[in-house]
């Protein structure tokens, strides 16, 4: 009974601790730059050596529950894909990815107040099925999203003119949390029609994409989780969300493991006692 | 009345916020509460949001605005219909088809993908030529990679028993397996920080105004 007492105190402990120390670099920045993964420099890379005037395709395929870590990324690559003049399809596997889109471009558009809706970038909104709807923008765009957003029919919108399916445009980048998302759109856009691919997802999804970042690359790198978003900032040389919330991750990363080592040993010398 | 709208919404997370932390202390009424209304809250939401962003562009639109050419939608209309009847114990039966309809076409749309990505995709990335770079680092990352892989598959072959030369690869793979499911845990571990940090900033910025 007391030793579950005790474990009980020392949880609560724990999280008290992590608390203030997330906390505290929040309140108190402190600025550790964030060294640049290669998985990272590949999905810049794709971006910054697409000609200017190139269509590209964002899908938002997220939702507000992971916003810390996915946002950062997709207004990162938005304004790196603003500043190289290329011309931004945003579409959304996930229903609220539309507004996730929005308030992106808003960001975006902060710093690239020229951009004009519908020849720069156009929002053509939420598409349900996943696979299928990828599968069908491989025959034809126009049927797959006959309007955008606004209800603007798709054959006016000037820069989607020359847009007929998923080959003509440059690269897809799609913002995932899950499912539909990156592997969906490797499968049946990279894989079938050769158009590259590249993306975001959350520090959680990452593992299981790492992989598809290989030499048919499959994927052009990948970001996963608030790090890669940090990375792509220091890329763009931007002090976004991402870089100043990394203080944070850093210090609850250095706790965690302070708490690992004095749990082993402890483990280890309640072992040594049992044994005695 | 916005202006009233957006101070009594900011105070109605910042409650269910810190009544869902509260859970690290205990069990408590204020977690079960927000943990219901959460629950509640998002079946009803999904339900109205599915409602208007999928039923309503492609069925009743198309439907109420051009019949005639859109009679092809009876059929999945139909279908969902069929699915409702599990509702009704006497023609449960009928929910079947449409149940069968979904299996099957999921099953042929994905056979075909997963194949060619996850197992043609895959198999083909890791037919390297470990050498060819000139970069050490990366000639050591590829022998890692091939053996790695052929390790790891050969973990789960279980025809015959692993036993002496043959657990070699086995024991490895293993080894390869371990530290892949350590780097998933910690790319866990930054995940469920980043959501802390993500709930902290809320709290910080947006409430209390501490941060800017």
């Amino acid at each position: 009974m007391s030793a579950n007492k005790n474990t009980q105190t020392e949880r609560r402990i724990i999280y008290l601790v992590l608390l203030v120390a997330v906390a505290l670099p929040l309140i108190f920045p402190i600025g550790w730059k964030t060294e640049v993964s290669s998985y990272t420099k590949m999905a810049w890379e794709l971006i910054e050596n697409t000609p200017d005037s190139s269509v590209v395709l964002f899908s938002f395929d997220y939702d507000p529950s992971t916003i810390t870590e996915i946002q950062p990324m997709a207004e990162a690559m938005l304004e790196h894909s603003f500043s190289r003049n290329q011309k931004i399809i945003a579409v959304a596997l996930w229903p609220q990815g539309v507004q996730m889109a929005d308030q992106a471009f808003t960001v975006a558009l902060k710093k690239y107040p020229e951009k004009k809706y519908g020849v720069d970038y156009v929002n053509l909104g939420y598409k349900v099925a996943g696979i299928v709807a990828i599968q069908a923008m491989g025959k034809s765009m126009q049927e797959v999203f006959p309007s955008d957003q606004s209800g603007t029919k798709y054959e006016n919108i000037p820069m989607l003119k020359k847009v007929k399916t998923l080959k003509d445009v440059a690269y897809i980048c799609s913002l995932s949390s899950g499912t539909p998302g990156i592997k969906e759109w490797v499968m049946a856009a990279r894989d079938p029609l050769g158009t590259p691919v590249t993306g975001g997802t959350t520090a959680v999804s990452a593992p299981g994409l790492l992989p598809y970042v290989n030499s048919q690359k499959q994927l052009y790198g990948l970001l996963g989780g608030l790090k890669a978003a940090s990375e792509y900032e220091t890329l763009i040389n931007k002090i976004g969300s991402a870089t100043i919330k990394m203080d944070a991750q850093s210090i609850a990363h250095l706790l965690i493991l302070v708490f690992i080592i004095i749990g082993n040993i402890k483990a280890f010398y309640s072992r040594k006692r049992g044994a005695q | 009345m916005s202006g009233f709208m957006t101070t009594f919404g900011l105070w109605l997370s910042v409650f269910f916020t810190l009544s869902i932390f509260s859970f690290l202390y205990k069990d408590n009424p204020f977690y079960k509460l927000s943990e219901q209304i959460f629950v509640g809250l998002s079946a009803a939401y999904w339900l109205v949001y599915l409602y208007y962003s999928v039923m309503v562009p492609n069925l009743f639109n198309k439907l109420f605005t051009d019949f005639k050419g859109n009679l092809i939608l009876l059929i999945p209309t139909a279908l969902g219909l069929m699915m409702l009847l599990r509702l009704i114990p006497k023609a449960q039966w009928l929910s079947r088809y449409p149940i069968a309809i979904m299996i099957g076409t999921s099953a042929g749309i994905n056979m075909v993908r997963y194949a060619k990505t996850d197992l043609l995709g895959q198999i083909s990335a890791t037919m390297i030529n470990p050498f060819a770079s000139d970069n050490v680092i990366t000639v050591i990352g590829n022998i890692l990679l091939i053996v790695g892989t052929i390790c790891g598959v050969y973990f789960f072959y279980f025809s015959k028993k692993q036993e002496g030369i043959r657990a070699v690869p086995s024991k490895l793979g293993i080894w390869f397996l371990m530290i892949s499911f350590g780097a998933s845990f910690g790319y866990t571990v930054m995940a469920r920080i980043s959501l802390l940090i993500g709930r902290l900033e809320f709290l910080l910025k947006d409430w209390l105004h501490i941060i800017k």
